[in-house]
């Protein structure tokens, strides 16, 4: 679950890390009366949206004018904004945020997140900031600076301090880096969190470090012990249809191909896409009903997966493991009936009283095509899918 | 031969009363499993499904001489069972539970980086040897005791390639499903590494999926120190980055962790890859046909599968078209060998039964 900059900056103040002063805003006249409250002589205006690369994208306006306050919020409000992180539809702009301008004499990028194969959190720093840190990963892998933590022992001094040198600060900045970055990683601890983001982190004109932008991620399945941030979830920047599943506790994902797929299990879900494409088609989403493939489940996985109006064939694949398979093909029969599914479905059922499932599901009288085997499944699907 | 559970291994339950832990220690019991006894806090000293349930671990261990504990804990409480289990000198911890924030698994991580225990999972089926022992969630009846090695990220893909081994005739030796959490515990290579030594596997099948780079490091190690033929599937070469599918786990990150590149390591590894999950049986039945038509017939030598051919660290280091002309002269003689002797097979299986049966023990190499 992401937070939008506001909501992290505000969590960052609270940690003591210095952020410019800034005012969240609904419309062009709140934006206004914030720009008010904030005084001159400079403001930037940014739009709240979950991904980066606003800038670039007409997200962040600088203005010495209230006026310029007033136009560039009411031109962001309402519009959706597409970044290179946001595919082509974009996110809802529904909310931005007002801050003062700051003096930047140098731009920092400073991450704390997983480092998998370590097993423990990373801090992830360069000097190349503002820009896009995975360009600079991919160039110029020398400017990429990075520590882990150990869990029981925590960020000590001097990893703070080989961060500060490699960085290039001299002074009072060793100091002031120390204690932002001791205070980023309590903050990651304290909220259970698998991102935050500084970028970038700048050094004023005056010499002073201040985190210009914000980011947090927070593992989901920590939300349970964290309800004051899941009152932070802004659901408008979620894919609607994802957003439905979850409500459902199916794993949804949109894709852009026209085959359907209906699956038990991610890694079975993941490689029925593959087999899709293998077999020359293309899938429309990847969807995990999980282990108990009931009724109500199956029946709402069809109405997801039909409301994305590109869907020309559907592929459900179940291997039934502990529930039996007769039992699926009556779900898959009552949510077909139940949905009116219109484009053919193929269906593979493998496991316990697969044989009877596949008869059951012929002598239905449903558009339904029971497969023999993964591949047949494929094979089916991908000929179904253009036959129409 | 099996490796890490068989018969004679004796489990505990740890969320023993649940409706999950009732429901799959039942489903287990039935397969044989010796379940020994469970723990729910608050419920010791009742019986549940005939078995007693403990308080603690510690005391379960004690009075059953459990070594194996299966945890169907909730996620909120589900690190603290495993380091409870860790703590009561549990050798073998399977964690079935998904949904564990990562960084409780990071600190559990490091509590078992100081202990002789292993984790198996969480986020996982758990492990099954067949007809001896299945621990976790996983549909015993399609299983066959056989020869095959399965170490899997996912779930029902380790059924999917149970399924086609068990069709073809081949079977499987021991299934491991190391789950789809970002952190777990056993990884790839541990596991490969126990496969390799054990006598009843002749071939290896490991699932991956995206995200990480636990794919690109097993390939290192099976160049290195696997003999065994390996067959590999990577699911998620149509997964978009940045979208985590379905497990904690399998997301493509700042173009890290994609199909592409992990297909590409197993192959350069000698490692058969298959683009298709259906296809995982069939690969493994002919690499292990070719493998034995290889030691009968010694002449044979051109028709060595790629896995074989590219094993020597010095075919690995030097570019493709040299390891192959290395490799060709390499081969002939050791088939040679093998093809005088017809029972070199089982006389390297007795030499490695001594490490192995050390290995079991908590000797822990890393």
């Amino acid at each position: 679950m992401n937070l939008h900059e506001y909501q992290s900056k505000k969590i960052f103040a609270s940690y003591g890390i210095p952020v410019p002063r800034g005012t969240v805003a609904s419309t062009a006249d709140e934006a206004v009366a914030a720009a008010q409250g904030l005084g001159g002589p400079v403001w930037v205006v940014k739009a709240q949206v979950h991904a980066g690369g606003r800038g670039k994208a007409g997200g962040v306006k600088v203005t010495k004018e209230l006026d310029g306050v007033r136009q560039a919020a009411s031109a962001m409000l309402g519009t959706r904004l597409v970044t290179k992180q946001t595919g082509a539809d974009g996110l809802p702009i529904s909310q931005v945020y007002v801050e003062e301008g700051s003096a930047i004499a140098r731009e920092i990028y400073l991450s704390l997140t997983l480092n998998r194969e370590k097993s423990r959190i990373a801090v992830v720093a360069s000097a190349a900031g503002g820009m896009d840190i995975e360009e600079v990963a991919a160039h110029e892998p020398e400017k990429i600076l990075s520590i882990t933590i150990h869990p029981a022992v925590g960020l000590e001094a001097y990893q703070a301090r080989e961060l500060a040198f490699g960085l290039g600060f001299a002074g009072s900045q060793i100091t002031e880096f120390t204690t932002i970055l001791k205070a980023l990683y309590k903050l990651y601890i304290d909220n259970d969190a698998s991102l935050v983001e500084v970028n970038p982190l700048i050094v004023t004109g005056d010499g002073k470090l201040v985190a210009l932008d914000a980011k947090i991620g927070i593992d989901p399945n920590a939300l349970f012990r964290h309800p004051d941030l899941v009152a932070l979830r802004d659901r408008t920047q979620e894919d609607p249809i994802e957003a439905r599943a979850a409500e459902h506790d199916l794993n949804y994902v949109s894709l852009d191909g026209n085959i359907a797929c209906m699956v038990n299990g991610a890694g079975l879900a993941m490689a029925t896409m593959d087999i899709i494409k293998l077999h020359g088609g293309k899938p429309a989403n990847f969807l995990d009903v999980g282990g108990g493939a009931t009724v109500e489940r199956v029946t709402a996985a069809f109405e997801l997966i039909l409301s994305n109006p590109n869907v020309q064939a559907i592929l459900v694949n179940i291997f039934g493991g502990i529930v039996r398979c007769d039992v699926i093909a009556e779900g898959i029969m009552a949510a077909v009936q139940k949905v009116g599914v219109k484009v053919p479905v193929v269906v593979r059922l493998e496991g316990t009283n697969a044989k009877q499932a596949r008869e059951m599901l012929s002598k239905s009288g449903l558009a339904v095509t029971p497969a023999a085997s993964l591949t047949d499944a494929a094979k089916k699907v991908v000929a179904a899918a253009k036959s129409r | 031969m099996s490796i890490l559970v068989n018969k004679r291994s004796r489990i505990i339950v740890q969320g023993f009363t649940g409706k999950q832990g009732t429901f799959h220690a039942q489903q287990c019991l039935a397969y044989g499993t010796r379940i020994v006894g469970g723990v729910t806090p608050g419920r010791g000293g009742t019986q549940h499904l005939d078995l007693p349930v403990f308080d603690t671990v510690q005391r379960a261990v004690r009075d059953t001489g459990a070594t194996v504990s299966m945890i169907y804990v909730p996620a909120a409480y589900a690190a603290d069972a495993i380091l409870e289990a860790v703590d009561a000198g549990i050798e073998l911890v399977v964690c079935i539970t998904e949904g564990i924030p990562v960084n409780d698994m990071i600190r559990v991580k490091t509590a078992l980086a100081g202990s002789s225990a292993r984790l198996i999972g969480p986020n996982c089926p758990g492990i099954i040897t067949p007809d001896e022992c299945k621990i976790g969630i996983m549909p015993g009846f399609i299983h066959q005791r056989g020869c095959v090695g399965i170490v899997s990220r996912s779930g029902t893909l380790t059924y999917e390639a149970v399924h086609q081994t068990t069709a073809i005739g081949l079977g499987q030796s021991t299934c491991v499903g190391i789950g789809g959490d970002p952190v777990r515990g056993m990884n790839f290579i541990d596991v490969i590494e126990l496969f390799e030594r054990d006598p009843q596997t002749e071939g290896i099948v490991m699932v991956g999926e995206i995200g990480g780079s636990d794919e690109e490091a097993a390939a290192a190690h099976i160049a290195r120190f696997v003999t065994k033929p390996v067959v590999a599937y990577i699911a998620g070469v149509t997964a978009p980055p940045g979208k985590r599918m379905g497990h904690a786990g399998a997301v493509v990150a700042g173009g890290k962790g994609t199909a592409a590149d992990k297909f590409r390591a197993l192959e350069e590894a000698g490692v058969r890859t298959v683009k298709s999950p259906a296809e995982l049986g069939a690969a493994m039945a002919e690499l292990l046909n070719v493998r034995k038509k290889s030691r009968v017939a010694a002449s044979q030598v051109g028709e060595r599968p790629a896995s074989m051919r590219a094993k020597s660290r010095k075919a690995k280091a030097a570019p493709k078209a040299k390891a192959k002309a290395k490799a060709k002269p390499k081969a002939k003689p050791k088939s040679q060998v093998k093809s005088k002797a017809k029972a070199a097979p089982k006389r390297k299986a007795v030499k490695r039964a001594a490490p192995r049966r050390a290995a079991r023990r908590p000797a822990r190499k890393k």
